[in-house]
């Protein structure tokens, strides 16, 4: 299996007020394609900053990151913005639409920015929703929407282009638990067909669909074996 | 792309009515004032110019102040400057403020004007009945006249003059013809004028010489050697002293005229630009606000791909349309201003390409300089913050 994703003491520091505070502490991680990896750490342990980084929409203060074979640390903002069209695919957490598009239109974004022509677009946009089950929803506008629906276009939008690796942000901490499990199930199919996926979570409940765990606490990457998650062991949740 | 933009400011557009309409309101009062300014003033200047050229475009006029020894022209020199090439004939105008008498009716201080048949003739589409004064009239220094409309109005109070008989300074003259009412604006206007045959104004009103003569032009191309040629005769006429005439060229005067009024519209323009200025700062403001409020808009467009270029060209692409929008209305409200105008002060209306392109330019301009720092803005929007933003 290729590695499409390896990360070698990466470093992040915030200067605040003169002082320095180091949120990534010499993170090593290496994920190989159609992988299912959740990162869990509690609230402020650094898992927002560690997937910006990821997402390519940050980048480090030291150390070495290749996504896809492209060496991250001397690209410029044009560049990085190629890449997360590319490599990436985001769903966060308060699903990111937009309110004034369909979803269709909204699905649509990504290839917009990849310059596919429109007809195409549309085409592929459809058969994405269909595939996550909103073909009669379309034409309607997110605010027309359930949330577990708003969920679901997000990720239709994330796969669209044919990412490397499918990027989430506490993916279900804005829906109830059965949505958020038929959530779960809907990444599990993805998987299924072969897209990597990282999930960040606080909720070891969600963490427990993925095949691998890392948790990481103030900054630092701790590899989890698979059989040592149990499922009643959940950490703290918090805001 | 350009599309998609269009697309969603027009969104933008609707979904902010109020706002976007008082955010364009000043582009509009800008555009409008600047149009309508611009299309009055071609408008009445164009009008201004008709007239004039109805005075005759094809004339040179020559006004004799004369010398100690002889105060005006001759008969020989109206000959003199009849044989010139090119020149198709002379008009010579006397005139002089006297008392004009009907019945018991009398009327002072009307302009009579002494002419000859070549003005007739030139003029014919100008009288409404009876004739002009022939060549006949002038060698036989016959006593008729031809009238004004405005006068004859006066003095016959609507019955026809045609054939009646006035008193000019006492002596009697025949009423043959009756002019045409020019329009209230026109210059030169003939409404209050009494015409003789310049021959017998000569002898009724007692003037000895001609001081202003009307040199007619067969080709006024030739106007520059039709031009020295008077000189010629004239300076041979007065001896060579100096400041004994003038030339005036008619074509001079209007290409002045134009100058001038080109001037005006373009100061006019320049004021009323101010107002797109402060349009634009409108504009300006309305963007800046449209990219705070969008900031997780845009910083989701960041995270799925868009490059800052992108951005920056979207939000552009925003103002210029916001923009042209009002220019468009803008243009729309100065025409209707300016076609109010015109059937106000009475001229004709004429909206070029020009006009329109400079509506279009000038708001597409005004999108571009006012959307440029906005647009910077939203491109240099970092994406984690930006999604943070909610
Ligand atoms: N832009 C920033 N400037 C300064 N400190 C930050 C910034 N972003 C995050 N941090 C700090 O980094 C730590 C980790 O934050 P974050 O990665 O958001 O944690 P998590 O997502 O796990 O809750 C926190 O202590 C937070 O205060
Ligand atoms: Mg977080």
């Amino acid at each position: 299996m290729s590695e499409i994703l390896v990360m070698k003491d990466i470093v992040k520091c915030y200067y605040l007020g003169g002082e320095t505070q180091v949120v990534l502490d010499k993170v090593n991680l290496t994920i190989t394609q159609g992988e299912f990896v959740s990162i869990l750490g509690p609230s402020g342990s650094g898992k927002s900053t560690l997937m910006n980084i990821i997402g390519c929409l940050d980048v480090p203060t030291s150390g070495k990151y290749v996504l896809a074979d492209n060496d991250v640390e001397d690209l410029d903002e044009r560049e990085l913005a190629r890449i997360r069209n590319k490599e990436i695919g985001f769903v966060f957490q308060s699903f990111q639409l937009l309110p004034r598009l369909s979803a269709l239109e909204n699905v649509e974004l990504p290839m917009i920015y990849a310059g596919v022509p429109v007809q195409q677009r549309k085409k592929r946009a459809a058969a994405i929703l269909e595939r996550v089950g909103l073909h009669d929803k379309m034409r309607n506008y997110p605010n027309q929407l359930s949330g577990g629906q708003q969920q679901r276009v997000a990720i239709a939008r994330s796969v669209v282009t044919e990412p490397t690796i499918l990027l989430a942000d506490e993916p279900t901490g804005a829906l109830d638990q059965n949505t958020g499990k038929q959530i779960m199930e809907l990444f599990t199919e993805l998987n299924n067909e072969g897209r990597t996926i990282i999930m960040i979570t606080h909720d070891i409940n969600i963490a427990n669909h993925s095949k691998r765990v890392v948790n990481i606490l103030d900054g630092k990457l701790i590899e989890q074996p698979r059989d040592s998650i149990s499922s009643g062991n959940t950490i703290e949740r918090s805001v | 792309m350009i599309i998609e933009s269009i697309k969603m400011s027009w969104s933008n557009i609707i979904n902010n009515k109020m706002r976007s309409f008082l955010t364009v309101l000043g582009v509009v009062i800008g555009v409008a004032s600047v149009i309508a300014l611009i299309t009055i003033v071609e408008g009445a200047t164009g009008s201004i110019t008709e007239q004039i050229s109805a005075l005759g475009a094809n004339k040179i006029t020559v006004q004799a102040m004369g010398t100690p020894l002889k105060q005006g022209l001759n008969q020989k020199d109206l000959s003199k400057l009849s044989a010139i090439e090119y020149v198709s004939g002379v008009s010579p105008t006397i005139s002089s403020s006297t008392a004009i008498v009907y019945n018991n009716n009398a009327e002072t201080n009307i302009t009579v004007q002494g002419k000859n048949e070549v003005y007739f003739k030139s003029e014919s589409k100008n009288i409404a009945s009876g004739r002009g004064i022939n060549i006949l009239d002038v060698e036989n220094k016959t006593q008729v006249a031809v009238i004004g409309s405005e006068i004859a109005q006066k003095l016959f109070l609507g019955k026809s003059p045609v054939g009646e008989q006035i008193k000019v300074n006492g002596c009697t003259y025949t009423v043959v013809g009756l002019l045409k009412p020019t329009s209230g604006f026109a210059l030169g206007s003939t409404n209050d004028v009494v015409m003789i045959p310049y021959t017998s104004a000569m002898k009724t009103l007692g003037v000895r010489s001609i001081t202003s003569v009307d040199v007619y032009m067969a080709d006024s191309a030739k106007s520059d050697a039709i031009i020295s040629s008077i000189n010629g005769v004239l300076n041979e006429a007065f001896n060579y002293r100096e400041k004994a005439y003038n030339v005036f060229n008619m074509q001079d005067m209007l290409n002045a005229m134009g100058n001038i009024t080109g001037m005006m519209s373009m100061i006019l323009a320049g004021i009323a630009s101010i107002s797109l200025v402060v349009g634009g700062i409108g504009i300006m403001n309305m963007m800046l606000v449209s990219v705070t409020e969008r900031t997780t808009e845009i910083g989701l467009r960041k995270a799925l791909g868009a490059e800052p270029g992108r951005i920056q060209l979207q939000f552009l692409i925003e103002s210029v349309f916001l923009s042209l929008f009002g220019g468009i209305i803008g243009l729309m409200l100065g025409v209707l201003v300016a076609f109010v105008a015109a059937m106000v002060i009475d001229f004709t209306l004429k909206i070029t390409v020009g006009t329109i392109l400079l509506a279009v330019g000038f708001s597409a301009t005004v999108g571009i300089i006012f959307g440029y720092a906005p647009a910077r803005k939203a491109s240099r929007l970092n994406p984690i913050d930006a999604l943070r933003h909610v």
